[in-house]
C-alpha cells in the first residue's frame, strides 16, 4: 500500500527515538556514484552536493561508492567523486562490473554497507539506482525513500528526513526510517543543483573485494545500443522550454506551444494530462512522473500547478505562466504570470519574440 | 508455462483534488482504476501465453473493493485471480508490501511453480518502484526492470532476451528463468476485453486469501509493524516568497500583454535575455 494511507507517527511526549547501539555504530553519508559506458550520471554529482549539506549537518564524513571494472577510468570516478565533495571513496572492482547488472551490484553494494555501516544511502532515482537501491533495501531490510524532493536532518533524532510528494503529486509528505540503518533515499535526477567542481579537493580511497565470478551471474549482457540523442526530447538539460496543460483544451491548440518553443529552439514539455491523453510522446512529461528539469526560462500555459508538475520545474531561474484561472496555484511560484486566454497570449507571445529577436538579429 | 503477475488498484489520481482551504484530500467520487503501467506488463504476459501457452495468475494486495481491479484483469484474459487482504496489513511500506506478495506468490507456486512472475513498473499513487525489485530479491528472482521488449523466450533451455531500458542507451539482456520483469510504458497497447472473457469475469469467483492463507506466519514483518519508514507529517508546498508579478495592461490585448512581458523579461533577466538572442544567430 502506498504512504498515503499510512498513520503519522505520534510525536508529543515521546518523540525522540533511542537506537540500538549496533544501530548506533553505522556512521557517515554515502552516494552511490553512477556510471553508464565511461560516463558518471550527473545525478551523482548533485547528490554528493546534497549529501555534502546532510554530512557536515551530523559532523560525519561523505562518501562516494563507485563500483565498476577495472582500470584508470574507474579511479578517475573516485577522484571526481572528492572534486564534487566527497572526502573519501569506497572503490570496488571486478571486471564482472564491467556492465550494470542487478546482481553483482546488488551484492557489492550490499557487502560494502555491510563492512563499513553509513547511516545514510542516497541514489539516483534513474532506470539503474531504483533497481538497484529496491533490491540492496530489501536485501539488508531498511527503509528506503523514492524520489526525494527534499532532504534534511531531523536533529532530535538524528534521523535523515525525506520528503517527497504524495497523493498523487498534490501533497509533500516527510519520511523517516528510525529503528533501520542505513537510512536510504533516491533522489531524481535534476531535483537538487550540482554543486561547484573544486579540482584541488583530495581524499582517500578504501578497495574492497567483490567476490564473485562471472559463472556466478546469471543474467548476461548481450549488447548496449546507445540511443541516438537526436531522437529523443533533451528536455532535462535544455535551457527553455514551452510547456503546455489540460487547459490548452484540445490536440490542435496544443500546436500553438510547439509554434513558440520552435521560435525560441526551446523544447516543448507537457503536463501528465496531456501525456495521458495522448498529445505528445511520454518523453516530454515534466512533473513528479515525468522528467525534472531546471532551465533558464519555463514557460506554461494551461497548467494549473499541481504538486506533481511543480516538483518537476520549479528549479527554472524564470517561470511564466499562463492561465485563465486566477486562483490557479501556479500564479503562487511563477515569476511572471498571464491570467488570460493561452489561445491568444501564445501566438502573441511568439509574435513580440519574433520581433525581438529579429531586431537583435539586426543589431548584430 | 505459469506467469504471475502482480497489480494494484489505484485512485485516478487525474482526478484527486485537494480542498483549497483545508489542505485535505477530497477522495470522494475518485474513480478506482487498474494502476497504468501494470496494464503494460499483464498484456506482455498475455502475450507470452497466447504464443507458448500455460496461464496468468493476477494477484493484488488491498482492501476488499480491490476485487474489481481483479475482474478487469480477468476481463482482459487473466485466467486466475487472487486478492491478498488482510487488515494486518494496512500502513505496509514497500519492504512489507514485497514481503506479503513474496509470500502469496510463493503459495501461488506450491500449485504450478511459477516460471515468470510480471510487476507494473511503479504505480501512479505511490510512485516508488521499489515492490517488483523486492519481490525478485525475497523470491531470488532474477530481476529484468524497464523492460521495452521481450525478444525471446525459450521454455526448453528455460532462457529469455529482453531489451532493458538504461539511462544512455538499451541493454539486451540474456537471464534463466524464473525471472521477475517490469515493462516499460507505451512498449505494447493492451488488448480489447473480448465478450467472452468479461462475462467470464463477471462470474468468476476469485480467490480470497487472508494472511494465513497467503503464508505468512509473522505478523511482525508486514503492516505497519514491518514497515521501516514511517510518514511523519504531511504538507502542502510552501509557497515561493513572492507571488507572481501578474502582467496586465489597460487595453488587455494580448499583443500589448506580450510586449509589456518581453520588455520586463529582458529588463529584469538580462542574462536570460541575451542568451534568448543569441538565438537569433
Amino acid at each position: 500500500m502506498s504512504e498515503e494511507k499510512r498513520v503519522p507517527v505520534k510525536k508529543a511526549g515521546k518523540g525522540k527515538y533511542e537506537l540500538s547501539e549496533q544501530l548506533k555504530a553505522y556512521k557517515g553519508v554515502w552516494v552511490f556514484v553512477e556510471h553508464e559506458r565511461g560516463e558518471v550520471h550527473p545525478v551523482s554529482w548533485e547528490l554528493l552536493g546534497e549529501g555534502r549539506k546532510l554530512a557536515d549537518t551530523l559532523g560525519v564524513p561523505l562518501s562516494g561508492v563507485v563500483l565498476g571494472a577495472p582500470g584508470l577510468a574507474t579511479r578517475r570516478f573516485c577522484e571526481e567523486a572528492f572534486f564534487h565533495g566527497a572526502d573519501n571513496c569506497y572503490l570496488m572492482e571486478d571486471a564482472v562490473l564491467n556492465n550494470y547488472r542487478n546482481q553483482p551490484f546488488t551484492k557489492g553494494l550490499t557487502d560494502l554497507v555491510n563492512a563499513y555501516q553509513p547511516e545514510i544511502l542516497l541514489l539516483g532515482a534513474t532506470t539503474q539506482g531504483r533497481d538497484l537501491a529496491g533490491s540492496v533495501a530489501t536485501t539488508l531490510k531498511t527503509g528506503l525513500t523514492a524520489d526525494c524532493t527534499e532532504l534534511n536532518i531531523d536533529m532530535e533524532n538524528r534521523s535523515l528526513a525525506a520528503s517527497r510528494p504524495t497523493f498523487g503529486g498534490s501533497l509533500l509528505c516527510t519520511i523517516l526510517t528510525l529503528n533501520y540503518r542505513p537510512q536510504m533515499a533516491t533522489v531524481r535526477p535534476r531535483v537538487m543543483a550540482l554543486p561547484d567542481r573544486d579540482n584541488r579537493r583530495l581524499g582517500s580511497i578504501v578497495e574492497h573485494p567483490l567476490g564473485l565470478i562471472e559463472a556466478d551471474i546469471v543474467t548476461k549482457v548481450l549488447e548496449y545500443i546507445p540511443d541516438n540523442r537526436q531522437d529523443k526530447p533533451q528536455l532535462a538539460f535544455a535551457d527553455i522550454i514551452v510547456s503546455g496543460g489540460r487547459g490548452m483544451k484540445n490536440p490542435d491548440n496544443f500546436q500553438l506551444i510547439w509554434d513558440l518553443a520552435l521560435m525560441l529552439g526551446a523544447e516543448v514539455g507537457a503536463s501528465r494530462p496531456v501525456v495521458q491523453a495522448g498529445w505528445v510522446e511520454a518523453d516530454r512529461q515534466v512533473g513528479q512522473s515525468g522528467k525534472t528539469v531546471r532551465p533558464k526560462l519555463y514557460i506554461a500555459a494551461g497548467i494549473s500547478g499541481a504538486v506533481q508538475h511543480r516538483v518537476g520545474m520549479e528549479g527554472a531561474d524564470v517561470i511564466i505562466a499562463i492561465n485563465n484561472d486566477p486562483n490557479a496555484p501556479i500564479f503562487d511560484f511563477a515569476t511572471y504570470g498571464i491570467v488570460g486566454n493561452a489561445m491568444t497570449i501564445l501566438p502573441a507571445l511568439t509574435q513580440a519574440f519574433k520581433q525581438r529577436l529579429a531586431m537583435a538579429k539586426m543589431a548584430g | 508455462m505459469h506467469i504471475v503477475v502482480c497489480i494494484k488498484q489505484v485512485p485516478d489520481s487525474a482526478q484527486i483534488r485537494v480542498h483549497p482551504v483545508t489542505n485535505t484530500i477530497m477522495r470522494q467520487g475518485v474513480p478506482a482504476i487498474v494502476n497504468p503501467y501494470d496494464l503494460f506488463s499483464l498484456e506482455e504476459a498475455l502475450r507470452l501465453k497466447d504464443v507458448h501457452g500455460g496461464r496468468v495468475t493476477v494477484i493484488t494486495m488491498g482492501p476488499p473493493q480491490a476485487e474489481a481491479a481483479l475482474r478487469k484483469c480477468i476481463a482482459f484474459g487473466a485466467d486466475e485471480a487472487i486478492l491478498v487482504t488482510d487488515r494486518a496489513f494496512a500502513g505496509a511500506d514497500t519492504l512489507a508490501t514485497s514481503y506479503a506478495l513474496a509470500s502469496a506468490i510463493t503459495q501461488i507456486g506450491k500449485d504450478q511453480a511459477v516460471d515468470m512472475v510480471f510487476a507494473g513498473k511503479q504505480t501512479i499513487d505511490g510512485d516508488t518502484a521499489q515492490v517488483g525489485p523486492g519481490i525478485a530479491k525475497r523470491m531470488d528472482l532474477q530481476l529484468l526492470t524497464y523492460v521495452s521488449q521481450v525478444d525471446a523466450l525459450d521454455l526448453m533451455t528455460r532462457t529469455v532476451r529482453v531489451q532493458r531500458r538504461a539511462e544512455g542507451g538499451v541493454q539486451v539482456l540474456t537471464t534463466k528463468l524464473p525471472c521477475l520483469v517490469t515493462m516499460l510504458e507505451g512498449s505494447n497497447e493492451m488488448r480489447f476485453a473480448s465478450m467472452d472473457n468479461m462475462f467470464r469475469a463477471a462470474r468468476y469467483q476469485l480467490k480470497v486469501w487472508d494472511r494465513v492463507a497467503a503464508g505468512i506466519d509473522d505478523v511482525g514483518k508486514i503492516g505497519l509493524k514491518g514497515s521501516p519508514t514511517v510518514v511523519s507529517k504531511v504538507f502542502a508546498p510552501q509557497a515561493r516568497t513572492q507571488r507572481a508579478e501578474i502582467i496586465d495592461t489597460e487595453s488587455g490585448e494580448p499583443r500589448d500583454i506580450a510586449l509589456t512581458l518581453l520588455s520586463k523579461l529582458f529588463t529584469q533577466h538580462p542574462k536570460l535575455g541575451e542568451a534568448i538572442s543569441k538565438r537569433a544567430t
